[in-house]
C-alpha cells in the first residue's frame, strides 16, 4: 500500500461536520506540491488521517517532513494541490485551521526574556483561552515545570524548553497536533511522557501527525506509519502489521538508505 | 496526570463579531505587554536608542552654536527631529528582533489572530519606547539650546510626528525582518516615505520656537494629523499582507 496514509477506521471516529464542513478526515492533503525556487520538496503528496489517529511520518533528511507540517500548519503555502486540517481549507480558512492546530517544531517559539508563565500567558491570550492564568499553570504542571514558573526561558535547558514548547502547543486544546521531531532534547522519562500524552489525546479523539528520524520510536507512537522520500509518501502501513525488523527493511527498500 | 486535557472531538468555531472585537483588543495588548515586559527586563533597545539620540544632540551642539543668535531657531528644530528620528529608527529596527529568536515570527503566524492586532500591539510597544526616549531627550535639548519645548502646541507636534513615524516604521520593520541587510534596508525603506511627515514636524516645531501665535502652527499640526490618520489606517491593513508573505 503506497501513495497515501489513510485508515478504514475513519467512519468510527467522532468528527465535527457541523463546524468543519466535510467531516471525515482531520488531515487531508491532495496532490500537494511545494517548491523552493526551482527545487521541488513535495511532489504531489497525498495524505489522509482520520480523527483520533496517531500518524507518524519518517524519512531521511530533506525528504520534506518539516515542509509538509508547515504547510498543514499554514506556515507555508503549497505551490499546488489542496489540504484540509480539522475540516478547514488551509488556504481559504487559514485562521480556522490555526485555531484548531497545535504545532511543535525545531524552534520553540518561546521568548527568552520572559518567564515560563509569561510565555504561556502570552500564547493563551493570543489563542483566546478562557482563564489564561489557570490554564497556563495547568500546562506548567502537565509538563513538570511548576518549579520553573518564574524562571526566564533563557535559563532553561533545551529539554525543559522543549517541554514548555509542548505546553505552548497544546494550551488551546487543539484538535490536531503537528509534532516535528518532538523528542529533541527530551530525556527518556519525558519522551515516555510525550508518548502517553499523544496516546491520551488519541483516546479522547485528538489527532496527531508526528515526524521523526527514529524508526523504533515511530512504532512506539503510531497507529499508522508512513515513509516520506523525495517529497512523496512511498510506504504506509498500520502499526500492528509491522515489527521493527520489517519496518527497517521497508524503510531501506523505499529510501535506499540504511535505517 | 492528563486531567488538563479535554475531549478533542469538535473543531473550534470562529468567535462572533463582538467577541472578535474584544479578542482584537486583548491580543493587541498581549503583544504590546510582551514587548514592553521583555524590554523592561533587558533595557537593551531603550538604553541604546537614548545614547544614540543623545550623541546626535551633542555632536550638533558642537557643530552649531545653539545657545546664541538665530542658529537656535534655524537649526534647532532640524536637530531635534534628526535626533528623534535617528534614535527612533534604531529602536524600530528591533521591533521584530525578538521574534527572530526561536522562530517567534512563526509562533505569531500560528496564532489565530487578526494580523492587524499584532501590528497594533507592536506599534503600541514601539511608541511607548520612543516616547520614553523622547521624555529623556527633550529636557536635554532644552538645556543645550535654551529653547522650551514643553509648550502644549509644541508637545502636540512632537506627539503627532512621533506617532506617524513609528506607525510607518513598525510596518517597514516587519518588511525588513527577513532581509539579511535589514539594518541598511530599514532606513532606505522608511525615510523616503517618512520625509514629508518629518518636514511637517520640523516646520511646525520651527513656528513654535519662533514665539509666534500657536494658531500659526495649526496648518502643520493639521498636516501631521492627516499623515497620522493615513498611516494608522494603511499600515495595519498592509501589515496583514506583509505577514502573509512571511508564510509563502
Amino acid at each position: 500500500m503506497t501513495g497515501s496514509l489513510e485508515t478504514t477506521q475513519g467512519a468510527t471516529t467522532v468528527t465535527a461536520p457541523d463546524v468543519s464542513g466535510n467531516g471525515t478526515w482531520d488531515v487531508e492533503a491532495r496532490g500537494v506540491w511545494k517548491s523552493f525556487g526551482s527545487v521541488p520538496v513535495l511532489r504531489g503528496l497525498n495524505l489522509r488521517i482520520a480523527a483520533g489517529q496517531r500518524a507518524v511520518i519518517v524519512g531521511p533528511n530533506g525528504s520534506g517532513k518539516t515542509t509538509l507540517l508547515k504547510i498543514l500548519a499554514t506556515l507555508l503555502r503549497p505551490s499546488a494541490g489542496a489540504a484540509r486540517v480539522a475540516g478547514f481549507d488551509i488556504r481559504s480558512q487559514a485562521s480556522e485551521v490555526r485555531r484548531n492546530v497545535g504545532v511543535l517544531c525545531h524552534q520553540t517559539y518561546l521568548y527568552s526574556e520572559l518567564t515560563c508563565l509569561e510565555n504561556l500567558l502570552f500564547y493563551a491570550r493570543m489563542y483566546g483561552v478562557v482563564d489564561p492564568p489557570q490554564r497556563s499553570r495547568e500546562m506548567l504542571r502537565l509538563v513538570g515545570l511548576e518549579a520553573q514558573t518564574d524562571t526566564l526561558v533563557r535559563s532553561l535547558s533545551r529539554g525543559m524548553q522543549q517541554r514548555l514548547s509542548l505546553a505552548r502547543a497544546i494550551i488551546h486544546e487543539p484538535l490536531v497536533l503537528l509534532l516535528d521531531e518532538p523528542d529533541t532534547g527530551l530525556d527518556q522519562r519525558w519522551a515516555g511522557v510525550l508518548s502517553d500524552l499523544v496516546a491520551e489525546r488519541a483516546a479522547q479523539g485528538g489527532t496527531t501527525l508526528l515526524t521523526t528520524h527514529n524508526l523504533e520510536r515511530s512504532l512506539d507512537l503510531a497507529d499508522r506509519v508512513a515513509v516520506l522520500n523525495r517529497g512523496r509518501i512511498v510506504f504506509s502501513a498500520r502499526r500492528e502489521d509491522l515489527d521493527v525488523g520489517s519496518f527497517k527493511e521497508a524503510y531501506g527498500r523505499h529510501t535506499g538508505a540504511a535505517a | 496526570m492528563w486531567e488538563a486535557l479535554r475531549k478533542h472531538t469538535v473543531a473550534i468555531p470562529v468567535p462572533r463579531l463582538e467577541g472578535r472585537l474584544a479578542s482584537f483588543a486583548s491580543q493587541a495588548m498581549a503583544v504590546a505587554a510582551k514587548d514592553v515586559r521583555a524590554e523592561l527586563r533587558t533595557k537593551e533597545v531603550a538604553s541604546g536608542t537614548f545614547i544614540f539620540a543623545l550623541l546626535v544632540l551633542v555632536i550638533f551642539n558642537f557643530a552649531f552654536d545653539l545657545r546664541t543668535g538665530d542658529n537656535r531657531t534655524l537649526a534647532g528644530p532640524g536637530i531635534l527631529w534628526v535626533s528623534i528620528t535617528l534614535g527612533a529608527m534604531m529602536g524600530l529596527g528591533h521591533v521584530f528582533s525578538k521574534e527572530r529568536e526561536q522562530g517567534g515570527i512563526e509562533g505569531l503566524l500560528l496564532c489565530p489572530v487578526d494580523r492587524s492586532a499584532i501590528y497594533v500591539g507592536k506599534f503600541a510597544a514601539a511608541l511607548l519606547l520612543t516616547a520614553a526616549v523622547e521624555l529623556a531627550i527633550l529636557p536635554l535639548f532644552a538645556l543645550f539650546t535654551d529653547l522650551s519645548v514643553f509648550l502644549p502646541p509644541l508637545l502636540l507636534t512632537v506627539v503627532l510626528g512621533t506617532i506617524g513615524f513609528v506607525a510607518v516604521g513598525t510596518l517597514f520593520s516587519a518588511m525588513a525582518v527577513h532581509i539579511r541587510t535589514r539594518e541598511l534596508m530599514l532606513p532606505l525603506l522608511l525615510l523616503p516615505v517618512a520625509i514629508p511627515l518629518i518636514v511637517a514636524a520640523i516646520e511646525g516645531t520651527r513656528v513654535g520656537f519662533e514665539d509666534k501665535p500657536w494658531t500659526d502652527m495649526l496648518p502643520w499640526i493639521t498636516i501631521l494629523a492627516a499623515f497620522d490618520a493615513v498611516f494608522l489606517v494603511l499600515c495595519p491593513w498592509l501589515f496583514q499582507y506583509v505577514m502573509e508573505e512571511m508564510g509563502s
